[in-house]
């Protein structure tokens, strides 16, 4: 199936026979970091009076990997859904590709097209098998032929190792295969921006491995991402860039080496002494 | 410490079997023995005098009056009116139109059930099945001679109101479920007010207003059809319980439905007619089935307006001067198939629940 669909879809690079980066090294060495994609700037918002987002200035570029770590109800959900418009912003701007991302509504659906999102309780659409999961925008709102897009999710299907359940509804999934569909499903409009919301954190300890493989992979295979997660391994392994947000703003910003070790506020290091001890 | 496997085993017979059951269900305390001993008592003073009455001692053969000579039910009665039941005022030489139109029905039902899925044949088919049929009951073209809508009653009519009410307010209703969900202020008020407007007030209400009002925007002269009348109030007033239903079908959908729909760049119309109806209309079955279901038997109600459905039909054919004091067999006989069409009607709403249940199949 891969090698029948490769030509139309984009074609990636380990299909074409490619090795997949060992180290992050390897991997800038592919895929070097490009231009700027998402640009955020003095944003702000408010929940009736709450100032859930403070000033936030974060710019994210082509292929870059960012991880945004922080307590609960520090707004990091919220920040990431601002990206593609899940949720309204009151100051500041946010462009995607240089698209402004505001209510005109051409832009809204530009901006959605480019940004694809994965969440922490997987949202699959239970009275959809899994392939129409996967099919539902490519058909409706990309106006795929239904043979390309059938063909297409098959393709990432086959990418998360869960072909075999195409014709299955989600309910009958365990968490870690609904995730891993959730993620085809959002890969099949060919997002150049990955959004995820603590993607492992709803599942169960033996199905997170499975997840953060599929998404190691394609971290390495050179897509944008920016992930909510508290999942050391995966910053230590894949991310340019970790964030840490609290009480609504950022922090502090760093590699994922010197973030976990050398953290050098003191609200980081009470943070990481939190997760690391439970 | 390693421990041996264990195989599962039968659970103990105790537990198991009808005498189980009944000892679970039925004389499990003092109180449920004495509801039980209540409960078989009254059956025992119901049943047998009803089947004494309705099958043993009752008639079934002749063609009067005077062959229903025993105590029990004079069915003869229902067979001889069977007609004035079924099809009302309907010219007896024309009785074929609106069984055609019946068996179209039913065979279109069955091919529907034959052929999956939307195919456009099938779609086309049950689009124009209304002109069909009201073309062949109705008449006045293609050589049928005309047979007007006051001459429909009986089951026939209750078929019309029922099937029309319930096909036209369903579109209606999500129209205004989808209106009160909606951001827009004017469109919310305005569906709002019209839900609990509607809610407010009787059916009888409506339907007088529909007769006697809804002529007054007419022109003068214009004879609006008294059936029609019927049928936009009737479909108006149901619309509102339909939208009732639907909307508590909304509030079962987790936000994430929406926001997943909205990150993958589905529009307004495509994440409502793609991922939130699909589900709220499922969950809505049962109520659904409900409201349709008492929908069915209000259309009794339209006597008042001068239509002639088929409880109506009872007093009709019992005032006939032959056969005066049947009006028992007669309210038996409607009532059973009231009963009949309800029954379908909730079996069916099973089955479409288990068919559509998607989850842990
Ligand atoms: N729709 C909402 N209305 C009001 N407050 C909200 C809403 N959504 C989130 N919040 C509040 O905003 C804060 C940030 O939420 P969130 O971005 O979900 O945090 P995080 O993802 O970091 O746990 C929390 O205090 C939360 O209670
Ligand atoms: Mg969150």
């Amino acid at each position: 199936m891969a090698e029948q669909t490769q030509t139309q879809t984009e074609t990636p690079r380990e299909a074409q026979g490619a090795p997949l980066p060992e180290t992050k090294e390897d991997k800038k060495a592919i895929h070097p970091l490009g231009e700027p994609i998402i640009q955020i700037e003095k944003l702000n918002k408010w929940y009736g009076d709450f100032h859930v987002l403070k000033e936030i200035d974060l710019e994210v570029k082509k292929g870059e990997i960012v991880v945004v770590a922080g307590p609960s109800g520090s707004g990091k959900s919220t920040l990431i859904r601002c990206i593609n418009r899940l949720e309204e912003y009151q100051e500041g701007s946010i462009k995607v590709k240089g698209i402004e991302v505001n209510n005109d509504v051409k832009n809204l659906k530009e901006v959605r097209s480019n940004v694809a999102m994965v969440f922490q309780h997987f949202n699959l659409f239970p009275h959809l098998t899994i392939l129409e999961n996967l099919t539902l925008a490519p058909v409706w709102v990309y106006k795929k032929p239904k043979k390309e897009a059938i063909d297409t999710a098959m393709y990432y299907l086959e990418k998360v190792n869960i072909a075999d359940q195409a014709h299955k509804y989600p309910n009958q999934l365990s968490g870690g295969q609904q995730q891993r569909v959730a993620i085809a499903r959002a890969l099949c409009k060919s997002p150049d921006i990955m959004l995820f919301d603590e993607p492992t954190s709803a599942l169960d300890p033996e199905m997170i491995g499975e997840v953060l493989d599929v998404m190691i992979k394609l971290a390495e295979e050179g897509k944008t991402m920016i992930t909510v997660t508290h999942e050391m391994g995966f910053a230590r392994k894949v991310a340019d860039r970790v964030i840490f947000m609290d009480a609504g703003q950022i922090v502090e910003e760093n590699d994922p080496e010197t973030f976990f070790h050398h953290p050098e506020s003191e609200r980081l290091q009470l943070f990481l002494k939190q997760i690391l001890n439970h | 410490m390693v421990y041996p496997p264990k195989v599962a085993k039968e659970p103990p017979l105790l537990e198991r079997g009808p005498i189980a059951w009944v000892r679970r269900n039925l004389l499990s305390s003092p109180y449920n023995i004495a509801f039980t001993i209540l409960g078989l008592a009254i059956l025992y003073m119901i049943i047998p005098p009803f089947v004494k009455w309705a099958i043993i001692d009752a008639n079934f053969v002749g063609h009067s009056k005077a062959d229903c000579t025993g105590n029990g039910a004079c069915w003869v009665f229902v067979k001889e009116k069977l007609n004035m039941f079924f099809f009302g005022f309907y010219p007896h030489d024309q009785i074929w139109r609106p069984e055609l139109v019946i068996a179209s029905a039913a065979a279109l039902g069955a091919f529907a059930k034959f052929v999956r899925g939307l195919h456009p044949f099938k779609l086309l088919l049950i689009v124009l099945f209304p002109i069909y049929a009201f073309v062949l009951l109705h008449g006045g073209s293609f050589g049928l001679p005309m047979v007007e809508t006051s001459k429909w009653g009986g089951l026939l009519l209750t078929l019309v109101i029922a099937s029309v009410g319930i096909v036209l307010s369903f579109p209606i209703g999500i129209i205004l479920a989808l209106g009160r969900q909606s951001k827009l202020p004017i469109i919310k008020s305005l569906s709002v007010f019209y839900i609990e407007f509607v809610r407010g007030v009787p059916l009888i209400t409506v339907l007088f207003m529909a007769s006697v009002v809804l002529p007054l925007f007419f022109p003068e002269g214009v004879n609006f059809d008294k059936l029609a009348r019927a049928l936009i109030g009737i479909t108006l007033f149901e619309a509102a319980y339909v939208a009732e239903n639907i909307r508590s079908g909304f509030q079962a959908i987790p936000k994430g439905q929406y926001e997943a729909a909205d990150a993958l760049g589905l529009s307004y119309w495509q994440k409502m007619a793609l991922v939130i109806l699909p589900q709220a209309i499922k969950v809505t079955i049962p109520n659904l089935v409900g409201t349709f279901i008492s929908l069915f038997k209000d259309t009794s109600l339209v006597m008042i307006i001068g239509l002639f459905d088929l409880l109506a039909m009872v007093t009709v054919t019992a005032n006939d001067r032959d056969w005066l004091g049947m009006d028992t067999e007669g309210y038996v006989f409607v009532a059973f198939v009231f009963w009949v069409f309800t029954f379908s009607m909730s079996l069916y709403s099973k089955r479409l629940e288990k068919k559509l249940d998607t989850n842990n199949k």
